[in-house]
């Protein structure tokens, strides 16, 4: 039986159809022998498949010689192509016998074709170090290889020759990154199991939010730093003084309770305060026009004569009744001034007041003070205006201060205390004394002039001078000198400006002492002034020699202090409540009549008559008792026996500055001022020097 | 020197020509007035910020500076307004009358 062995293409097969004599015999392959007879004689035939041939002894002694050919048994023998050439069919001649076993895919590149150079131009330099490497070793391992596929012979080995190659340039190859194409290289990933995801959350209570917004302006960030630098002030004055903390808590309890109001108006009492004086301003438009910019014209037109405008009104509901006895400027804030309310009937005496009024606001005072007596006189410090000595009809006298609140005098006088018996007529302050004490003259009809310092919650008095009719008051009895028991009261006085010790004094009787605050025993002088009580004595404010009085006998007497008799004399036809000096001209005074009246003179125009003569007042039977001109503003006041105060500004005529001839400079300050006077006093002296 | 504020408001509201005053507190509620509540709230609300706004200006120019008045004059009447410690004066005055 002929062993078929299919697989093998070296065997010679005995298969239907194919003839093994007629293809070519390749003896060079032969690899085996097989001894047919041997095998054949061992297999006795008829135990065999049923469908094996039955054959002959001669047929199976038949010698079968087995050909090893490297023919492929497979490859078709008779192929048969159209051949367009001869028009016929024709066998092909050759024929493949190349039979594919095996063929493995892989990602190796041979190095020497075109993808592996490419790729190494792209890994750089190291290649072509590695390549010259590689191509030596390759070559080795060639000649290796070259030799192996002899001993094996295996068809499979075949294909793995070009393999050889490749894989020892592949060992090579290790040292260098793997080249990777798109055609041999693949990627085995795996995936593990995403699991799902879930969310966990947790939430806290959000914090409760407040909307916040400001602005950073200019003034923002300059009350922060003014803020924080007081809080350094405070805190250093704390580290100064350990008691001062116990202070500060006390305090602080205080403040905290008072904090606690809530809604209060006191809050709002500045505003209050401007408004009233704003809401006044709008009602009384005109008359804050007319006193800031009007200037009566039609003074060109009037020769010399001038004219007072009525300003604004001042009264008080509750001090209708009462007469204006004192009016005094102030001189720190010229729109405010004092009126003291009293009255000059001794039969009609009550309670007086002492008022303060701006003329920013005119319906009502700024301060308020109800006194038990009728004021008086007043006068106002000059250089601490919030202290005003006030003088009572009943003697006392009284320092009221401004800037402490409560309606009492911080200073009082009493019956121990050396006041006066006699109404207070005037109090003038004076400048300090050597201690630094305020201190303050007053003179009252009980013919004393008393000196009042304050030391410290204290008035002290001190006599000063003692009028009487024949002369001053010897202190002792002295023999064959009559005492003088008649004394006279006085009713006004003042000092001078610049010489500090003299004043002079208005008796009731018409007399005018010039005295010395020193020498207290002796008049200077004295002066016949008047045929009744001298109401006025006033110094001029620049000449130091001239001073004028008035009195009710109708007459306002101009006097040089060294000569006895007046410089001039004037008669008004009507008794005279006061008399005043003009601050800004030397020459210019006013005065006020009973009747009603303001006469306004200036002698550098007129030396006879009044420039002004003008009444004032609504109904004809009111008295004017005062008149003040303002220190800088074109201002007078007048009082009258009903309460109230009129403001009059004067027209330009009244103000006449002496008139500059062309080229010449206007001679200003008071030098210019005392120069005119005095040359109206040397008009006069020279007269009287050729008459005697 | 205090003040008596309430003698002084009673004062302004009877001059000739005022028309009203408003006192309104740091919250901006009227704690005073004298005109019908439904004008009150609304002079209080509009003039409040326009003083601020005012302020706000004159300070910015200089810190050192401060608003004492602002007034609105109008054809038909004159409105001032304070402010003071934050609070807020109103006074409304027709000064023709």
């Amino acid at each position: 039986m002929p062993v078929s062995n299919s697989n093998a293409t070296t065997h010679t097969m005995k298969v239907p159809g194919t003839k093994p004599t007629k293809g070519p015999k390749k003896k060079k392959d032969e690899e085996e022998a097989v001894d047919p007879a041997d095998g054949v004689d061992e297999c006795p035939q008829g135990n065999g498949p049923e469908d094996q041939p039955e054959l002959t002894e001669d047929e199976l002694n038949e010698e079968i010689t087995r050909i090893l050919t490297a023919n492929n048994p497979h490859a078709p023998q008779n192929i048969a192509r159209y051949s367009f050439k001869e028009r016929s069919y024709k066998p092909i001649s050759v024929v493949d016998q190349m039979a594919v076993l095996f063929v493995l895919e892989s990602s190796l590149l041979h190095e020497d074709s075109d993808e592996a150079r490419r790729l190494r131009v792209k890994q750089g330099l190291l290649k072509e170090n590695a390549a010259i490497d590689i191509g030596a070793e390759s070559e080795e391992d060639r000649t290796e290889t070259l030799a192996t596929p002899v001993e094996d012979g295996g068809d499979v080995e075949e294909a793995g020759e070009e393999d050889r190659p490749d894989s020892s340039a592949s060992k090579a190859d290790k040292k260098e990154p793997k080249l990777t194409n798109q055609f041999n290289f693949s990627e085995r990933a795996s995936q593990t199991l995403n699991n799902p995801q879930m969310e966990r959350i947790c939430q806290t209570e959000p914090p409760p939010r407040n909307n916040f917004s400001a602005t950073a302006n200019q003034w923002e960030i300059y009350d922060a730093y003014f803020q924080e630098l007081q809080k350094q002030e405070k805190n250093k004055e704390k580290q100064k003084g350990t008691q001062a903390k116990k202070d500060n808590d006390k305090s602080k309890k205080k403040v905290v309770l008072t904090e606690t109001q809530t809604d209060d108006l006191s809050k709002v009492s500045d505003a209050s305060k401007i408004f009233e004086r704003m809401v006044n301003q709008n009602t009384l438009d005109d008359i804050a026009q007319d006193f800031k910019y009007f200037e009566d014209a039609s003074d060109e037109f009037r020769d010399q004569e001038g004219t007072l405008l009525p300003l604004w009104k001042f009264q008080f509901d509750k001090s209708r009744r009462l007469t204006v006895t004192a009016l005094c400027w102030n001189n720190k804030y010229q729109d405010l001034f004092a009126v003291g309310m009293g009255s000059y009937d001794f039969r009609r005496q009550g309670q007086g007041m002492l008022l303060f009024y701006s003329m920013k606001n005119s319906a009502y005072p700024e301060y308020i003070y109800p006194t038990t007596s009728g004021v008086q006189c007043l006068d106002i410090h000059q250089q601490h205006s919030h202290l005003v000595a006030v003088g009572f009809y009943d003697g006392c006298v009284a320092v009221y201060s401004l800037k402490q609140e409560g309606q009492e005098p911080v200073y009082k006088s009493t019956a121990k205390t050396g006041k006066h018996t006699d109404p207070v007529w005037q109090v003038c302050w004076q400048n300090d004394d050597m201690d630094n004490n305020h201190n303050f003259y007053s003179v009252s009809s009980d013919s004393r002039v008393v000196c009042w310092t304050l030391v410290k919650n204290e008035l002290i008095f001190t006599d000063t001078i003692r009028l009487s009719v024949n002369g001053a008051l010897s202190n002792g009895p002295e023999g064959g000198h009559l005492p003088s028991i008649t004394a006279a009261g006085g009713t006004s006085f003042d000092f001078h400006n610049q010489i500090d010790y003299l004043f002079l004094v208005g008796t009731e009787k018409g007399k005018i002492h010039k005295c010395s605050k020193t020498y207290s025993s002796r008049f200077l002088e004295t002066y016949d002034a008047h045929t009744m009580a001298v109401d006025a004595v006033k110094w001029n404010p620049f000449h130091p020699k001239v001073f004028i009085s008035c009195s009710f006998d109708w007459t306002v007497k101009i006097w040089d202090h060294t000569i006895n008799t007046p410089m001039f004399t004037f008669d008004l036809n009507a008794a005279v409540g006061d008399v005043a000096w003009s601050p800004y001209s030397s020459t210019v005074f006013a005065a006020v009549t009973t009747d009603g009246k303001v006469h306004v003179f200036d002698l550098s125009i007129n030396k006879y008559e009044a420039i002004c003569q003008q009444s004032v007042v609504a109904k004809k039977k009111t008295k004017l008792t005062h008149i003040e001109f303002n220190p800088i503003y074109p201002i007078i006041i007048v009082g009258d026996d009903r309460g109230c105060v009129t403001s009059l500004k004067l027209s330009p005529n009244l103000r006449k500055k002496p008139k500059s001839k062309k080229g010449q400079e206007l001679p200003k300050g008071p030098e210019a001022e005392v120069a005119k006077m005095e040359k109206l006093l040397s008009l006069l002296r020279e007269p009287e020097q050729s008459a005697v | 020197m205090k003040v008596d504020v309430e003698g002084t408001l009673k004062r302004i509201e009877s001059y000739k020509g005022v028309i009203g005053t408003i006192v309104v507190n740091a919250e901006g509620i009227p704690i005073r007035s004298t005109l019908d509540n439904s004008t009150t709230v609304q002079y209080a609300g509009l003039l409040r910020h326009l003083a601020a706004m005012a302020r706000s200006s004159v300070r910015d120019i200089d810190p050192q500076n401060d608003l004492t008045v602002l007034r609105i004059h109008s054809k038909k009447y004159e409105i001032m307004v304070a402010p003071e410690n934050n609070y807020l004066l109103i006074v409304i005055q027709n000064p023709c009358e």
